[in-house]
This record gives structure tokens, sequence and C-alpha cells, in this order.
């Protein structure tokens, strides 16, 4: 089907030793939009940040809306050094992003994410980089303690034709 | 390009059904991906939508947050089923089916499986919602069927469930 062409894995890794951060490192510029989908646990539970090409200066925003169960409630975070777009606990979760027209160089780049963690909450982000460069990397990285062993990533290219 | 977003397998309800039901689902992919349009033909608004995964009918968890077009709630969803958000019956706006994309990642492994759900349930009324859901199935087991349905009412004609797999190489 026509969608197999425009859904293309670009990596992936199952973490074989438990860490704080994974990097996805080249990333073609052929795509229009990235896709990653996040499924594992960690050590605590903390947020999971997305940086993109390395830069760790507060270049980035984000808005989440979230619901726990009992109540639902919305943040915001401004000027940060990564955007928070998942979530993770010791039990399992998930959590897919989408990175729009991620190469071109005119616009700041926007993400959107959808956090499923059954143990804690549904969550929902949209996320700002301030920066026109394409996105060659992708550094996804617990704000505390580490991924799980058995943690997977993995990166798809979504081509608009 | 070796396809690694393919159709596993379609349904589409001949007025008959009361659920839509996958098995023998293939262990070559990564995740998994339900697409759902459907509407019930009883006369109520709106009707629960329900997933089952291998026929289990126990260790499932969940919770959402959903919005009603005035405010923002959220809900615990531990029931016998995987709740995936509301179904419109034949009192809701006519000729509209809710539509849900539901996402499971390594089924085919031997953790716990973690379900993402996005649902909306639309209706040229007062009552309409906008579902994201997060579910638990507490089982090791490889997911080799799945089930849809919504409170075991009669599917109308033409509603459609697809679902794919995903490669990750």
């Amino acid at each position: 089907m026509a969608a197999g062409s425009t859904y293309t894995p670009i990596a992936t890794t199952t973490l074989g030793s438990a860490a704080a951060s994974y990097t996805f490192s080249s990333i073609p510029s052929t795509y229009t939009d990235l896709v990653l989908i996040y499924s594992g646990s960690g050590s605590v539970s903390t947020d999971i940040g997305v940086q993109f090409n390395g830069d760790t200066g507060t270049n980035y925003s984000r808005t989440l809306l979230y619901g726990d169960g009992t109540s639902a409630a919305s943040g915001r975070q401004s000027s940060v050094s990564a955007i928070n777009m998942a979530y993770q606990t010791t039990g399992i979760q998930n959590a897919k992003i989408n990175v729009m027209n991620y190469a071109n160089t005119t616009t700041y780049k926007t993400a959107i994410s959808t956090e499923a963690i059954p143990s804690f909450a549904f969550g929902a982000v949209v996320g700002l980089w301030r920066s026109t460069a394409a996105i060659t990397s992708l550094t996804f990285a617990a704000s505390s303690g580490t991924m799980s062993i058995g943690t997977t990533l993995s990166l798809y290219g979504i081509a608009a034709a | 390009m070796a396809n690694t977003y393919e159709l596993i397998a379609s349904v589409t309800a001949n007025g008959s059904q009361t659920s839509i039901d996958f098995s023998s689902i293939p262990q070559t992919y990564t995740d998994l991906l339900v697409k759902v349009s459907i509407r019930v033909t009883a006369g109520g608004a709106n009707y629960t939508g329900y997933l089952t995964l291998n026929g289990a009918t126990t260790s499932y968890t969940g919770r959402d947050v959903m919005g009603n077009g005035s405010a923002a709630s959220s809900n615990l969803r531990n029931y016998s089923q995987i709740y995936i958000g509301e179904v419109n019956g034949a009192a809701s706006t006519s000729s509209t089916f809710t539509n849900k994309e539901i996402y499971i990642p390594n089924y085919a492994g031997s953790n716990y499986k973690s379900v993402s759900t996005d649902s909306v349930f639309e209706n040229n009324a007062t009552t309409a919602y906008a579902q994201l859901e997060a579910a638990l199935w507490s089982n090791t087991a490889a997911i080799t069927s799945l089930s849809i349905n919504a409170e075991a009412q009669t599917l109308v004609s033409g509603s459609t469930v697809y679902l794919y797999g995903i490669k990750n190489s």
C-alpha cells in the first residue's frame, strides 16, 4: 500500500542497559515529518525531554493538557532547555511524538505528542523549538534517573508524497 | 522500499454484528494501529466503546482526559474491557460516526501492554466529546486477537475498523 513508502523506519533502539538519554543523529532531510514512538519504563517517575541538534539553550517551550483520572489541568513552560514531551514511571507507558516540517530552514519547529501513562495520566503536549535550523539530530532524555532496559525508541520518516 | 505500515485486516460491518473482531494477528510487526469509524443502531445518543485483548476480561486499568465543549475533566476507566471513548447512537446527529485511533506498542513482547487512544464523538447538539485515553493490560501475553464493541450494541452497516501493523525495521 502507498503508506508503506511514506512511513519509513529511520532508526530504532531497544536499550540493552539503562540510559539517561538516547540520541538519533544524522537524521536524513528527505521526509516531511518525523514520528518518534516511545515504549518503556524508567527508574523513577520523571519528565522526558526532547532536544534538537544538541541545542541545550533555553530555546524551547511547551503547553500541556493532562488528566490523572481525577481532574484535568493544563500547564506551560517557556524558555526552557528541552520540550518535555513524554513521561516515564516505573511502569509501562508510551508516547507518540510528531515533529512537523522538520527539515525546513525557514520556520521555527513545532511538535505534538500524546503520552499514555496508564499508572499516572494521559497527556497531550505541543512544543516549540525557536530555531530555523533543519533538524538533524534528536535527543530523548530523562530529566532524572534512567530509562530502563528494554525501552524502545523508534524514529520514522513521513513523506508527503 | 519495504512496507513498514501495512494493513493487516479490515472489517466493514454488515448491520448485524455487535463487535468487530480480529484474530490470528501476526507477530511480525513492532506496533499495532487500529483505526475505528463506528456507530450503533441503539436509540441513545452515545454508548461506551470498548477494546478487549485476547478475549481477556480482567487486568485492565485506564484513565483519560476529555473535553465536552464547555469543560475539561479526567476519569479513571478501570473496567473489564479497555475504554476507548464514546460511540454515536441513533439519537446523535445522523450519519455521524465516532472516529478513534488506537496505538499499541510492542504488542508481541512480554511486557505489560500500554494502549493509547484518541477519540472523537461529534454530534451537532450539546453533547460531544474529544477524549484521550491511556490504558494498561497487566498481562505479559503477546496480543493475538482484539475486539471492538460498544456495549454490545449492533453496529451500523458501513462501520469500519482497520488494523495496521507497523515495523520499526
